[in-house]
């Protein structure tokens, strides 16, 4: 279906100067075709920094954080703090139709590049800001580094081991949620653009963007005032009677699988158990559990006896298969349990393999080609694609600055050695 | 007011629990019509999760469904009536989007799948979405969350290297994938306004997740590691963690990243004469020694509310944030300032909250001003209004018993 689709945003311009996870934002336009000018400080932006790095080397043109949501963007070098470099970059403003950013609030206007100053230079320019608690309120300067984040948008708390401090994900993410909000956030502001010719500033934050993530625990709050607790790998909150399991060892790691009640119970424990017998499970505990009615069994009347017999059960049996074998027989099976995946598991997937959701891209510079996560959506009209990897530091600024901009070599000069590109 | 950016945009849902809603609020908050499509026999997940009003559980008192999906109308349908496909093709000729996200072949059962809905619609937008996509030998694969955290690796990333991993808590697959859901939806929207052109969307939770952990994908690639869950831990930053503080499980994340704020957060716990040992003086020596800091660090903040840790800490330029719990997040200035829940009037519930604005549009803000729905509350309405049915056509399929 991809061949006739069409890169929707292919004739707008982007202007990103975020860095962090806020880069997503501008990666996301990319693959919906616009063409995303990344600009970055001289000698290149922080995110850069960002490990992990390709072969553990640590360099700026290395590093991998980089290459993930750098992606499809071409890059500039601009020090947009220097008088030369505003009206460089307000010369940008004029040829773009959305900028990103991700400073502290208030920085832009502090250096006269604020909202106010950008629409009177293009009234249908989209300012989109990213930060951890928004443009206004009474945390808008608060520094917020992922796990601040994490903390303060409620998802902390409730993650984790109840005998330990909170955790957050390894791998931070509360800015990408944020980066995400503000896609869809643009996206608004582009077709409000589109029927009324006005651009507008978008705010999104990571804080605001995380309480969805709370589910049923807000409502527990407000209905009954009853404050729900971590429970590590255990289901929060899925039976009165025992904890039970949401995470299982096995023998190359753990899968994801819970006890169900009802009509899902009735579909999926006669052949787990089925299953179970035929490697050679019999015994006595065993047969109790094959002649239950498992249709009619309810989570909220079952007795903690036969949980705990279950919980053996199954702890027995899935610590004799790897994740991949119990995964692959529970799919023929039509039991639901996951293997709790790394990202070796993600790269032999048969269902990624086979939907075409790797996307190669070379690195000629490294001699290499890399394999990186395709479409996030498969749609028969638009194409969302990857087409070229992040840009070197400062690789555009001939292409853009002289070829586009029409800047003169001397002045392109004087601008490099004056440190504004 | 003013008017909302998709005003004039409807939609027919035919979709439950979390990530089909809440792309398609994206769109409800900016003035579409969306017309819920609901079922007993197809119950939304949701109006069955607890807490319950008063504990009483009943389709209109889930704390979590009348939070989750505010601004829609709700048209009670039993799709195993011979006449449901009356009522389900005159949605699909009035809707300009059908979105769904059930398991893999549940509309193409119902004769509803995106060639059938061309028929009736050739501009529709068909918006659908799973766990792994409509294609491929697991689209029919089922699973809930805790499946699908699991598959994507946010399982594994998440607890203590130590112990066995801790699953995020609810489903947070659902909501990185809604981001991508409401993108998607708004750029065939845009494709259609330009074009007049209708398509189908096919969004696999599992791909868009994985968007989010790119990095640690080339990762494995390229240096063969598979990134593993480390507790609060950072590789370039010391302290850095959830530390306990005065009261019942209450704690404060701080972060310390730079010299300078090394400086002012030891300022800040009155300079005691551990932090001028050496060991502690550099980043390196920090990690070198992060559980003896991470104790020490601990000693300061048990003593101290973690509401007094923040302030203390920020003031003077450290990173740090409450643990919020549940309650502290209902409560948060922060969030009140930014509309983050609304307070609506609803039925059976009264005043309760709904999650209002996810970002601020300087022009358009989200308008979220109607209470999610009751069960089949708009069944006529919608019948009525938007399909533009008679009294007499409403009245013959009422009597037939194909509405709920």
């Amino acid at each position: 279906m991809e061949q006739q689709t069409k890169a929707l945003l292919s004739s707008l311009r982007v202007l990103d100067l975020t860095e962090g996870g806020s880069l997503l934002c501008g990666k996301v336009l990319g693959d919906l075709g616009a063409d995303v000018i990344k600009i970055e400080r001289p000698g290149g932006g922080p995110s850069r920094n960002i490990g992990p790095f390709y072969h553990d080397i640590p360099d700026p043109e290395k590093s991998l954080f980089w290459f993930a949501y750098g992606a499809n963007k071409r890059g500039i070098t601009l020090d947009i703090e220097t008088t030369d470099g505003k009206g460089i970059f307000k010369r940008l403003v004029k040829t773009a139709d959305i900028v990103i950013e991700s400073f502290p609030p208030g920085y832009l206007s502090g250096l006269g590049l604020g909202y106010d100053t950008l629409s009177e230079v293009n009234p249908q320019v989209i300012l989109t800001s990213i930060t951890p608690f928004g443009q206004t309120g009474p945390y808008k300067d608060y520094k917020g580094p992922d796990i601040v984040s994490m903390a303060m948008g409620g998802y902390m708390f409730l993650t984790g081991d109840p005998d330990r401090a909170p955790v957050r994900i390894s791998f931070p993410q509360a800015d990408f949620n944020a980066a995400g909000e503000a896609v869809v956030g643009t996206m608004i502001a582009l077709y409000y653009r589109g029927t009324s010719g006005l651009g507008q500033h978008v705010d999104a934050a990571a804080q605001v963007a995380m309480i969805r993530w709370l589910q049923n625990s807000v409502p527990f709050w407000v209905l009954h005032k009853v404050i729900l607790k971590r429970e590590g790998p255990y289901m929060a909150g899925s039976s009165a009677v025992v904890p039970l399991r949401g995470v299982w060892r096995c023998k190359d790691g753990f899968v994801a699988f819970t006890i169900f009640g009802g009509a899902i119970a009735g579909k999926m424990m006669p052949p787990l158990l089925e299953w179970m017998e035929a490697e050679g499970m019999s015994d006595e505990g065993m047969q109790k559990l094959k002649r239950r009615q498992w249709a009619e069994f309810d989570m909220a009347c079952g007795d903690a006896e036969v949980f705990n017999l279950m919980q053996e059960k199954f702890a027995a049996f899935f610590l004799t298969h790897t994740k991949s074998e119990l995964y692959e027989g529970s799919v023929k099976r039509n039991i639901m349990l996951a293997p709790v995946a790394t990202a070796k598991d993600h790269l032999e997937d048969k269902q990624l393999k086979a939907r075409g959701y790797w996307v190669k891209l070379e690195h000629p510079e490294l001699g290499t080609t890399l394999t990186y996560p395709g479409a996030f959506c498969k749609a028969s009209e638009i194409s969302c694609s990857l087409r070229r990897r992040a840009p070197l530091i400062g690789e555009h600024n001939l292409e853009i600055y002289q070829q586009e901009l029409g800047f003169p070599t001397e002045e392109l000069v004087a601008l490099k050695q004056g440190g504004v590109i | 007011m003013s008017k909302g950016v998709f005003e004039g945009v409807k939609v027919a849902e035919f979709c439950w629990i979390a990530v089909g809603p809440a792309s398609i609020k994206f769109l409800a908050d900016q003035g579409a019509k969306v017309v819920r499509i609901e079922s007993t026999t197809r119950m939304t997940g949701l109006r069955a999760t607890p807490p319950f009003l008063d504990n009483k559980p009943g389709l209109n008192r889930s704390g979590a469904f009348n939070l989750f999906d505010p601004n829609r109308y709700s048209l009670a349908l039993n799709m195993q009536h011979p006449r449901s496909m009356e009522v389900a093709k005159r949605l699909v000729a009035w809707a300009d989007i059908v979105a769904e996200n059930f398991s893999v072949g549940t509309m193409e059962k119902w004769g509803l799948g995106y060639e059938e809905l061309k028929q009736i619609n050739p501009g529709i937008i068909m918006f659908r979405t799973c766990n792994q996509g409509q294609t491929g030998p697991h689209a029919k694969v089922l699973g809930f969350g805790v499946h699908l955290q699991g598959l994507t690796g946010y399982t594994h990333l998440t607890g203590y290297p130590d112990r066995d991993p801790s699953p995020p808590f609810g489903t947070y697959t659902d909501y990185v994938s809604m981001l991508f859901g409401g993108t998607m939806l708004i750029a065939a929207l845009e494709h259609r306004r330009r074009t007049g052109k209708g398509q189908c969307l096919d969004l696999s939770q599992f791909e868009a997740s994985l968007h989010f952990l790119t990095p640690l994908i080339l990762d494995y690639e390229v240096n063969r590691r598979e990134a593993n869950r480390a507790g609060n831990s950072c590789p370039y930053a010391a302290p850095h963690g959830a530390y306990r503080c005065q009261g019942d499980d209450r704690w404060c994340a701080i972060a310390v990243f730079t010299d300078e704020e090394w400086q002012s957060f030891c300022k800040v716990i009155g300079n005691p004469e551990w932090t001028q040992e050496p060991r502690f003086a550099t980043l390196v020596g920090r990690k070198q020694n992060e559980d003896e800091l991470n104790a020490l660090v601990e000693k300061w903040t048990k003593n101290f509310p973690p509401e007094e840790v923040m302030t203390q800490m920020q003031n003077a330029g450290v990173a740090a944030g409450v643990v919020k719990n549940p309650k502290d997040i209902f409560e948060d200035p922060q969030l009140k300032h930014q509309e983050a829940y609304c307070m609506l009037e609803h039925k059976e519930m009264g005043v309760y909250p709904v999650y209002g604005k996810p970002f601020n549009l300087s022009k358009t803000p989200a308008q979220v001003n109607r209470p999610a729905p009751c069960f089949g509350e708009h069944t006529e309405y919608v019948c009525r209004e938007f399909l533009g049915m008679s009294e007499e056509e409403f009245d013959d399929l009422l009597v037939s018993g194909v509405f709920e």
